[in-house]
């Protein structure tokens, strides 16, 4: 049964307006809602953006293309790798590079352990939304190992800034191995413990299920993507839908649910972090040896002109770049479609008639990044 | 009915499980380490900040005066200025300044230096009270090495 | 009396030292962290210095403040634990006064707490403060209503309101084993008197920033805190004399007063068990939290109660 309560025509004057201001526990970065509420109903919800816009597709304008890539990890934070491997695909599309197949290898595999580490930390502060103050812990310790990993991969714990164009900045050796593969042992065997502790417990359920009910045709007007449109039911990845790198050659499965609530995008971001394990697990059996940088990558990326565009698959959805290029090194133009942006603007429509508590699991569910959403 | 005593007693069991995990955790041991009392070992590949380093060889930086590292980096942080000595082939450097608070760690100029003279050093321990505290002069950094 | 008055101060700030540390100890190790460590050897005299910083702390009251209501919450909030403190037997030997309507005495004070809530929300001047106190209303009054019917059954077996008499008619059994379904819904009752989480609604932290206790800093704070552990003491001695048998247990020799260190085990024994549920369980919804008594523990609160009158007229 929906919680929503309906509009009523004459109640305006009851209703007040509460701002869950830039700087709230659960609204995670600097987004500012307006609430208006009746009572405990929000009935209307209005997201104000802007806090954090920074200009990163101005500052793209100005600097050669290849400058750009510290810009894209600082765009989200928590999937940094992924919005460093879009750019550096789009630029490797617009100028014709190759890359060896030990690149896209490593690239794949230190993917996705970024988007286990940023499930993880969407796990445990959802979690700390609804109240629940261990699983945080819990998650951020696992988290802890993979930051360990990519560290001694990239040198940075949050924003990397790994992957070049034509290739990987610095190689793997048998220490990232053997370590990635006992975290892959070690994460798979705290899967129980989680179900146990947070999946299993009534209290979650009651607040996830049935909340924000999605459905395809909602998420095909707004543009949203990602574990939200798998939630609904609709398998579309793009790492299926338009396998980019070397994603055709993994066996994994993409998780979807039916119902749409926030349970059933909770349990596809769960589940994702098992075939992320996947993969992680069939790239390294499989990885060849090489060099890791392209043969002939001129110093000074000039872009022939023209409209390139590259879609990855970040871990809240599709993640696309434009690049309009003149023909020097500096772009025109680039746009980056960032998938939290589309994400929060079905927040209006769903959330409509909710209590407090529903709306701030209903965004919780969302999992936004608001840096990214500004830019 | 039946599904009011059936959600009632899943529930309960839901609840009594999760009890068992954190009681369980409570008698593990602690993952976490006392900062600054006891400090974790930082990997060598860790990205701080870059200096010129020594070589053994000749006991002095190979920095070359190109100025690669000053046109390669996107945030403009790097101040490279050398003067024609006479005797020495090529510039002699005279002022490498790095402006660290605009700096994003990319990497670009460790990377495209022609002689390998810089690299990231593993400070990683880094609070001052003024931002100039954060302009590092690397030429005085590198003498003073020892 | 005054002895008995000073004895309640000492418990009052005791009890609040002893658990805040506690509480904050188990809540690290849940964790998997150590808590406090700093101050003192294993963190042992944090709370001591905690509390003198927020003695210290400036007094803010916000601009369009109901000043006297404002200023006037946290003392109604913490001014009401001193009273039932007086009732409850800690041994055979050791009690205050020995009221014969001790239960109603309680819980009479106990509901002053709901005013200070109320109070405080609604003098704060601030949205979020006032959705704690609404919430946090109609949560206390609702779950009165299983406190006082799971304690009933106790009471219609001892025909006595006497927390003493009550305490001393648990020698051969301890009610918990004759009434386990009552102990289990005044346990959960008890959660949600104290608003302690999972029904932590009217503080909830990451909804309402604070909730009703947003505008307060420094000792208005700590006199919230303050009664929000006593209320604890007091509900979980109250099942400690109800349920759990008093100072019953093995008399130590030699030692007159044995009673009140079984009874300070089992009292502390049950606030583990709050401190423990806290830091594991998400909040619940408001509309589930009030479906739940009125649907679940209300409905088995009554059935209970009708047994025991049956059987008590039987046996």
């Amino acid at each position: 049964m929906s919680m929503n309560v309906e509009v009523l025509e004459d109640d305006k004057h009851h209703r007040y307006v509460l701002n869950m201001g830039p700087q709230h526990p659960s609204t995670h970065g600097v987004l500012r809602v307006l609430l208006e509420l009746e009572g405990e109903y929000a009935m209307n919800l209005l997201p104000v953006l802007g806090y954090g816009h920074r200009c990163h597709e101005k500052i793209a304008e100005f600097k050669p293309a290849k400058s750009f890539m510290p810009n894209t990890a600082r765009m989200d934070y928590l999937g940094a790798l992924i919005y460093n491997h879009g750019f550096a695909q789009l630029l490797e599309r617009a100028c014709g590079i190759e890359v060896p197949e030990r690149v896209e290898y490593i690239r794949v595999i230190t993917s996705e352990l970024n988007r286990i580490q940023s499930h993880l930390l969407w796990y445990g502060a959802y979690l700390l939304d609804l109240g629940a103050f261990t699983p945080i812990m819990y998650a951020f310790d696992d988290r802890e190992h993979i930051l360990d990993i990519l560290e001694d991969v990239t040198g940075s714990r949050l924003t990397y800034c790994y992957f070049r164009v034509g290739g990987v900045s610095k190689d793997i050796d048998d220490k990232f191995v053997t370590s990635t593969r006992a975290f892959v042992k070690r994460l798979r065997g705290r899967f129980p413990m989680y179900e146990d502790l947070v999946n299993g417990n009534v209290i979650l359920q009651n607040r996830l299920i049935d909340i924000g009910e999605l459905t395809p045709q909602t998420c095909a007007r707004y543009g949203v993507t990602g574990p939200l449109l798998r939630g609904t039911g609709v398998a579309y990845d793009i790492r299926r839908a338009e396998p980019y790198s070397i994603y055709s050659k993994f066996d994994f499965e993409i998780p979807t649910e039916t119902k749409g609530d926030c349970m059933a995008s909770f349990l596809v971001r769960f589940r994702e972090l098992e075939q992320s394990l996947r993969i992680i697990e069939q790239a390294l059996d499989s990885l060849p040896e090489g060099p890791i940088m392209a043969a002939k990558v001129p110093k000074k990326l000039k872009i022939p002109a023209g409209d390139y565009n590259s879609s990855v698959e970040a871990p809240r959805g599709e993640l696309s770049y434009y690049l309009v290029s003149d023909g020097s090194d500096v772009p025109y133009r680039l746009k980056v479609r960032t998938p939290s942006y589309s994400n929060l603007s079905i927040v209006p429509e769903v959330c409509q008639g909710m209590l407090i508590s529903d709306v701030v699991s209903a965004m919780g569910s969302l999992d936004l990044v608001i840096p990214e959403i500004d830019r | 009915m039946r599904s009011y005593f059936s959600k009632l007693f899943t529930g309960a069991w839901s609840l009594i499980v999760g009890l068992k995990v954190t009681i369980k955790a409570m008698f593990s041991p602690i993952v976490t380490c006392q900062y600054p009392r006891e400090k974790l070992e930082v990997t060598p590949n860790y990205r701080g900040h870059i200096d010129l380093v020594k070589f053994a060889d000749t006991g002095t930086h190979k920095c070359i005066t190109c100025g690669s590292c000053m046109r390669e980096c996107p945030s403009d942080c790097i101040v490279v200025d050398g003067e024609k000595r006479e005797g020495v082939k090529g510039k002699a450097l005279t002022v490498f300044t790095l402006n660290f608070t605009k700096c994003s760690l990319c990497g670009a100029c460790v990377e495209v230096c022609p002689t390998k003279a810089l690299d990231y050093s593993d400070e990683y321990e880094l609070a001052g009270f003024a931002r100039t505290d954060f302009h590092y002069d690397l030429l005085k950094r590198v003498e003073e090495r020892e | 009396m005054v002895v008995a008055a000073v004895c309640g101060a000492v418990i009052v700030f005791g009890n609040a030292l002893v658990m805040g540390y506690a509480e904050r100890k188990l809540a690290g190790h849940i964790m998997l962290r150590p808590g406090p460590m700093e101050v003192g050897p294993h963190g042992l005299y944090q709370l001591v210095i905690d509390g003198l910083k927020l003695m210290g702390k400036q007094l803010v009251i916000p601009k369009n403040a109901d000043k006297p209501l404002f200023m006037l919450a946290p003392l109604l909030a913490f001014a009401p634990v001193f009273v039932p403190l007086l009732v409850i037997p800690f041994s055979d030997k050791i009690q205050g006064f020995d009221l014969d309507v001790g239960l109603l005495l309680i819980l009479a004070f106990a509901s002053i707490n709901v005013l200070a809530i109320l109070i405080g929300g609604w003098s704060s001047n601030n949205k979020y403060s006032l959705f704690g106190a609404i919430r946090s209303v109609a949560q206390n009054v609702a779950y009165e209503i299983p406190m006082l019917l799971s304690l009933l059954a106790i009471i219609f077996m001892t025909n006595s309101f006497s927390l003493k008499e009550i305490a001393a008619a648990q020698s051969p059994v301890w009610f918990v084993i004759i009434q386990p379904l009552a102990f289990l819904i005044y346990i959960v009752a008890m959660v949600a008197e104290t608003n302690r989480a999972p029904f932590d609604l009217p503080e909830a932290e990451s909804e309402l920033t604070a909730g009703f206790h947003t505008e307060y800093s420094g000792m208005s704070f700590s006199l919230f805190v303050l009664g929000e552990y006593a209320n604890m003491f007091i509900v979980c001695s109250v099942a400690t004399v109800f349920f759990l048998g008093g100072d019953s247990g093995i008399p130590l020799p030699y030692f007159e007063y044995s009673g009140i260190i079984w009874f300070l085990m089992k009292v502390y024994a049950l606030m583990f068990f709050l401190v423990w549920i806290r830091w594991t369980y998400p909040r619940t919804r408001f509309d589930q939290l009030m479906n739940f008594c009125w649907k679940y523990l209300i409905p088995f609160s009554l059935v209970n109660l009708l047994i025991t009158v049956v059987m008590v007229k039987l046996l």
